[in-house]
């Protein structure tokens, strides 16, 4: 896809921010302490990147889903992790309030959560529903003008630093006999909120994940987003968004990953020549450039798609579901082409493997992708 | 305030290469960039306008078309306005033409408190414009600016860098400031300066909208003629001394001796 010179320029920020704060020193720092710097946090913001699609009159950018995916990209391509701080306000928690809040809601939480005054993770996944985000057992019991939360969210990214939490619940059955799931935004301060501990994660480390546990959580009515049970709509709404932007993550590191095997390729001689003059090397490196472009084209085109107003749904899911796939691929063979040296510390295809690994399982799986897909082509 | 920021769109020298048969520059392909010494200066003025609420920051370019990318960039970090002066007659311009009808460019654009450009561009690197600018407009200058100290009513005290220091002076304004890229780190864009870079109209000038006779700009107003350019060859070797840590220190003096550095 050609782009035009505004995106262009969105892309020369977003590749000279990453490129000019996110050293490797610090990328190493972050991967040793586990702490991802506040100041850099905060100049993402100023930039802008924590609220691209989020209209002006809310402190937002007025920017649509094609910049946001070239910034997730570019972030991305230099660390995965710091393209997690991107993609959680403009996907999941900032989305829900954008989507199905109420005027009021917006101004509140939406206007701090793009200035990076506030962080508000999303509160989906349980310990027994994770693909099967729909049976839910987290309950809210009406009490007056208040509902009453119990129950357990699993692996919440941002949990442990968060001031909110957009939450889903059960709130009774409706007419239909279904589920009627409802989103709350609940205040982490608000008394029975408690944490798990923090999970020690395979990859994008400096992004802390746990639990949010809600014990007798007396969250106010006017704390419910949307209309009372249509909560897992608004949800997989939300996650439409989420999927692309994992699908510009997976992008990103997918390049990434492409970028260093061609380097490595013309540092390194084994048999006296250099790794690239080898054929077996070279056609690994055409496959993997074939793929990260076919990838490109389909996170262009569902951003596009999104943009234009149609339905984003396949799109996303099949950007998504190939991004993600291809990505692991081109990191496990530019781990291959690095030999050894990719599977120790100091190398940056070490990270950028582990960092990928979780792009085909979160905002839904793989294999809930080709259900997805074939839902949509199916009609089921 | 009103402050005019001058800047040029050059060739990032990072990524040229020299064709090694003609000695000449091999333009194709090479991304251009904001000079970076005018996002120093350009930088300056939008702190001015930081400081100073009211004060406008306006962007002028000579160039081709393509230019226009550049100044869209410094509107995305906060310029007001930006003025690109663009003709065929403007083409093979040296510095000496090119300041004439960038005071042209300027007279157009009226009054001002400041004009700030770059200390040098990096492809031409003659440090030309921004003086023979000032003697245009019968401004004062100071050039290699590396901080303003203080605006006062009527003048400005800056400090402009030397080699082994910085001189203090009080310039009256209005006046021309040359930026170096000590002075300050230029800001990112912004996400919505991107966006509404692109809402706004960059008007385009030629010989006709500034006043200019064409017989005074591009080459026809061009003194200078490149006689010849080339390559310097590339230096020999270095050669890496072995032995002892003070048998090595030792070789090292009788070397540099030789060639009566020490």
């Amino acid at each position: 896809m050609q782009l035009s010179e505004k995106y262009q320029l969105i892309r020369k920020l977003a590749r000279d921010f990453a490129e000019k704060e996110l050293t490797s020193e610090i990328l190493d720092e972050v991967e040793d302490t586990g702490v991802f710097p506040v100041d850099i946090q905060k100049k993402m913001a100023k930039a802008g990147f924590y609220g691209i699609k989020v209209p002006e009159k809310y402190g937002g950018q007025g920017s649509d889903h094609l910049a946001y995916a070239i910034t997730v990209e570019e972030i991305a391509r230099v660390s995965a992790v710091g393209s997690l701080y991107v993609n959680s306000p403009n996907s999941l928690g900032g989305m829900t309030i954008l989507i199905a809040g109420t005027e009021e809601q917006k101004q509140k939480y939406l206007r701090p959560m793009v200035e990076g005054d506030i962080v508000i993770p999303f509160g989906l996944t349980e310990p027994g529903g994770g693909s099967d985000a729909a049976d839910m057992r987290t309950t809210a019991v009406k009490d007056g003008d208040y509902y009453i939360l119990n129950g357990r969210k699993t692996f919440i990214t941002m949990a442990p630093f968060a001031d909110y939490s957009v939450i889903y619940a059960d709130t009774g059955n409706r007419p239909s006999g279904k589920k009627g799931i409802t989103t709350f935004i609940v205040d982490m301060k608000l008394p029975g909120v408690s944490l798990g501990k923090e999970e020690q994660k395979l990859g994008l480390v400096g992004c802390a994940t746990s639990d949010i546990i809600l014990e007798d959580v007396r969250v106010h009515k006017d704390d419910i987003i949307g209309e009372i049970g249509e909560g897992f709509k608004d949800a997989m709404r939300c996650l439409d968004v989420g999927r692309l932007g994992v699908a510009a993550q997976s992008l990103g590191v997918a390049q990434a990953c492409l970028d260093e095997a061609i380097k490595y390729s013309k540092e390194r001689k084994q048999f006296g020549k250099y790794l690239y003059e080898h054929q077996s090397i070279a056609f690994m490196i055409a496959d993997m450039a074939t793929k990260v472009k076919a990838a490109r084209e389909l996170v262009y085109d569902a951003a596009v798609t999104k943009d234009n107003g149609g339905n984003s749904t396949l799109a996303s899911s099949m950007a998504k579901y190939y991004a993600s796939e291809i990505c692991n691929e081109v990191a496990a063979k530019s781990l291959q082409i690095h030999g050894g040296y990719g599977f120790v510390r100091g190398f940056k295809i070490e990270r950028l493997y582990r960092d990928c690994r979780v792009f085909t399982i979160y905002e839904g799986t793989s294999q809930i992708q080709q259900i997805v897909i074939s839902g949509q082509l199916l009609g089921r | 305030m009103r402050i005019i920021v001058c800047v040029k769109q050059v060739p990032d020298t990072n990524e040229i290469k020299i064709d090694p048969l003609t000695g000449t520059l091999m333009r194709d392909g090479v991304p251009s960039i904001l000079n970076p010494d005018d996002a120093n200066a350009l930088e300056a003025a939008l702190r001015i306008k930081d400081e100073y609420p009211g004060t406008t920051v306006d962007v002028l370019s000579m160039g081709p078309a393509q230019a226009c990318y550049a100044l869209r960039e410094c509107l995305a970090m906060g310029a007001d306005n930006a003025y690109l002066l663009s003709s065929r007659a403007f083409g093979g311009a040296d510095t000496c033409s090119t300041s004439t009808t960038l005071a042209y460019g300027v007279r157009k654009l009226g009054d001002f408190d400041f004009i700030f450009t770059g200390r040098q561009a990096i492809d031409g690197d003659t440090a030309q414009v921004g003086p023979q600018l000032a003697q245009r407009l019968g401004l004062p200058i100071a050039t290699y600016v590396q901080n303003i100290r203080e605006v006062k009513e009527k003048t400005v005290i800056v400090e402009r860098q030397l080699e082994d220091g910085y001189q203090i002076l009080e310039v009256n304004r209005p006046c021309l400031l040359t930026a170096v890229k000590e002075w300050n780190e230029p800001r990112y864009m912004t996400v919505i300066g991107i966006e509404n870079a692109y809402r706004k109209e960059i008007p385009v000038w030629d010989e006709k909208d500034i006043g200019i006779d064409v017989q005074d700009c591009g080459l026809n107003a061009s003194p200078t003629k490149v006689f010849r350019s080339f390559t310097p060859p590339p230096k020999g070797k270095g050669e890496i001394l072995s032995g002892t840590v003070s048998e090595m220190a030792q070789s090292l003096v009788a070397k540099l001796m030789e060639k009566h550095i020490l």
